[in-house]
């Protein structure tokens, strides 16, 4: 099977895909590189439309059916029954393979919107259940015992009783932890987690972040996370990927990513992110918006936004600058012959404040 | 629960007999002559008008109408097969119109519902596309047009069924009509089916299961068809009225003595009949009330949203 890296658990390489369209073809994901070592949480931030969620949709086959995958890999590793290593790529899996083996039992998925990520016509006990005993993980009484177990790991008391509850009776924090209580029903090595808490009232994200913490410590699972709020990934990940417009343009562990940021697409989420300090007038959102990919851009995707693109911006697209064993950033910034460029002023004290504000915290 | 059900029976039959006032009195200002005025003479139409008391003032006449109905008497067709109680003869056609509409719901909905699963299953493929063309057909298609094509084929260039209907050999002469009277409902229930479910398919709470590990048919008859149907339920349940209540053409066309036949004689005969009009109407009230109900407590049944709202109403 193909080379993997040995530590990684999950590892998409060079994921192109592309969704059939009325008005054409749309070139979503465009060599998306991206580890997942076991034990590990790994965030996806970007902007709205940047690919985060069909990257991951690609991994659990839940693509739509417009999609095609160009090329890539999305390589698994496992231990097989008789206890030897194996890897497979997942894109190869059929749909019913993928569903029998993979789907739940080894990586499990948690939506946007409780509201609507819970069938209404089935009692959330049976929705639990369900995951266990089709995976033939235990009769239905160790089924139905599991399922009181796993509803109060995510913090639902009186489980018995919400065991036949529906989902209309339950608030939105409680059905997102009801969701992770599914995924978390067959013992998933991988949960990823697509904008958990977006859809939620503050208090309540704050929660649910806790609570994916938790289960992630607890149970020594791997965890993508994907968010468009930076806020939430130095709450929750050690590395932090970077997206935009179908690429990952830098990733890094979370220090580097907030504290020696490369990229100005990064600096620029910074600055977006609101602190206590900086009024509401000054918090800078990104001038302009990504690039449309039914049209293939032409060099560096994000050229058009940058207030310091150089010239090479518009005609060749930057590689991965390797600038740590675990930080790196495709921006032509970091060419040896570039001119010098420093973060803004502004962003790095802002930095430098928040850096002050963690250590309080230490 | 209960307490739920018996409010929404109550509440139907209070509507009932709201209808029936209404009909009773909209009857008896209609245009035309109750009876075959052209034969009669004024003389003799005075002489029934007094035997029918249809002189009386029309809240006597509607107790009388009512006491006699709660006797389940119709009373006697004013210039429809005189003579014969209304019931006697209504319960002739019924049984005819209800057995053909009985057996083209039964195709209908069960074939409906294989085409709309198999066109959904296979979105965006032959089969899909196979299914569209036969819904815009046979919602365009009146269903008398297709019984006339019927019966050139198997009629008579095959002789596998007959050309007429024939209540001796009941099952086997209805299959022609009941088909044709199904080809609307078949069509409109495919395509419901088939759009309903392409939608649930692509919800949410279908991936969550998907990225659970369900597929194949534990994904379709557990998570997909149980939510496609509450809204089939809904377009369902005038089409069944409908198809209970016969259709005037086919039952025309294929010599069914049935309910649709007996309203256009009842109208358009040598005059309105004023009874026979009433009864149809009321049965077609009932009818449509009672189905409503059905699909009422239907939905309670499929939608547990409706059942708990319900009993929380109870409370
Ligand atoms: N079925 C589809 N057909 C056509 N284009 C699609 C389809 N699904 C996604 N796309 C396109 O792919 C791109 C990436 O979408 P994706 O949903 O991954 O964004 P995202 O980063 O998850 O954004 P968000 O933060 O809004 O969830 C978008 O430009 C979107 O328009
Ligand atoms: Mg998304």
């Amino acid at each position: 099977m193909a080379e993997m890296n040995e530590k990684a658990i999950l590892q998409f390489q060079d994921l192109d895909i592309s969704f059939r369209t009325n008005a054409g073809t749309v070139h979503a994901i465009r060599g998306v590189n991206l580890d997942l070592q076991r034990g590990e949480t790994v965030a996806i931030v970007g902007e709205s439309g940047s690919g985060k969620s069909v990257t991951v949709k690609a991994c659990v086959g839940l693509l739509d059916a417009n999609a095609t995958v160009n090329s890539g890999k999305i390589l698994y590793r496992y231990t097989d029954e008789k206890g030897a290593q194996q890897v497979v790529d997942l894109l190869t899996l059929p749909k019913r393979e993928l569903r029998r083996t993979i789907n739940g039992s080894k990586i499990a998925m948690v939506f946007q919107d409780p509201m609507t990520s819970l069938d209404p016509t089935m009692t959330i006990g049976k929705q639990i259940m369900e995951g266990i005993l089709i995976h033939k993980k235990a009769d239905k009484a160790a089924a139905r015992a599991r399922a009181l177990e796993l509803l109060e790991l995510v913090g639902i008391t009186d489980a018995e009783r919400r065991m036949k509850a529906y989902p209309h009776q339950l608030s939105g924090g409680m059905r997102q932890r009801v969701v992770i209580a599914i995924a978390l029903a067959s013992d998933p090595e991988i949960l990823i987690c697509d904008e958990p808490t977006t859809a939620l009232d503050v208090t309540i994200q704050a929660r649910i972040l806790e609570l994916i913490k938790d289960v992630q410590k607890r149970l020594g699972i791997s965890v993508i996370y994907i968010t468009h709020d930076l806020g939430v990934v130095a709450k929750v990940a050690d590395y932090v990927n970077v997206m935009y417009a179908g690429k990952i343009i830098e990733v890094g562990n979370v220090n580097e990513i907030f504290y020696e940021p490369k990229h100005p697409y990064t600096w620029g989420l910074l600055a977006a992110m609101p602190d206590l300090e900086t009024d509401d007038d000054r918090l800078a959102s990104i001038p302009g918006s990504p690039p449309n990919l039914l049209h293939e851009p032409v060099g560096d995707a994000f050229a058009a936004r940058n207030a310091f693109a150089l010239k090479i911006d518009e005609k060749a697209e930057p590689p991965m600058f390797k600038i740590s064993d675990t930080h790196y950033a495709a921006t032509w910034l970091l060419h040896p012959d570039a001119p010098k460029v420093e973060m803004p002023t502004e962003l790095v004290a802002r930095l430098e404040r928040a850096r002050k504000e963690a250590e309080k915290y230490l | 629960m209960a307490k739920y059900i018996l409010k929404r029976i109550g509440l139907a039959v209070a509507t009932l007999l709201l209808i029936i006032f209404v009909l009773f009195v909209l009857v008896r200002i209609m245009p035309g002559n109750p009876f075959p005025s052209e034969r009669m003479s004024a003389e003799q139409i005075a002489n029934k008008r007094a035997e029918m008391g249809l002189d009386d003032p029309i809240l006597v006449q509607f107790g009388r109408y009512m006491v006699n109905l709660a006797h389940g008497d119709f009373g006697k067709g004013t210039s429809l097969y005189y003579g014969a109680p209304i019931t006697t003869v209504l319960t002739t056609c019924i049984f005819n119109s209800f057995r053909i509409g009985g057996l083209a719901i039964l195709m209908g909905t069960t074939v409906g519902l294989i085409l709309g699963i198999t066109a959904a299953l296979n979105k965006g493929h032959f089969l899909d596309h196979f299914c569209t063309v036969f819904s815009i057909l046979g919602v365009c298609v009146p269903g008398y047009v297709f019984l006339i094509f019927l019966q050139y084929f198997f009629s008579y260039k095959m002789s596998v069924f007959p050309y007429f209907f024939d209540a001796s050999r009941f099952l086997y002469s209805s299959i022609l009509p009941a088909l044709s009277l199904s080809l609307f409902t078949m069509s409109t229930v495919a395509r419901f089916t088939r759009n309903e479910m392409v939608e649930v398919m692509d919800s949410d709470y279908v991936h969550l299961a998907e990225s659970k590990g369900m597929y194949g048919s534990k994904l379709v008859t557990r998570h997909i068809l149980r939510n496609a149907l509450i809204p089939i339920v809904t377009v369902l349940a005038p089409l069944v009225v409908d198809l209970l209540t016969g259709a005037l053409v086919i039952e025309k066309i294929y010599g069914i003595n049935g309910i649709g036949k007996l309203m256009v004689d009842a109208i358009a005969g040598e005059g309105v009949d004023y009874n026979y009009v009433l009864a149809l109407g009321i049965l077609y009230s009932a009818l449509y009330i009672g189905i409503m109900l059905v699909v009422d407590l239907l939905y309670g049944v499929l939608d547990p949203r409706i059942r708990v709202s319900a009993k929380e109403g109870d409370a």
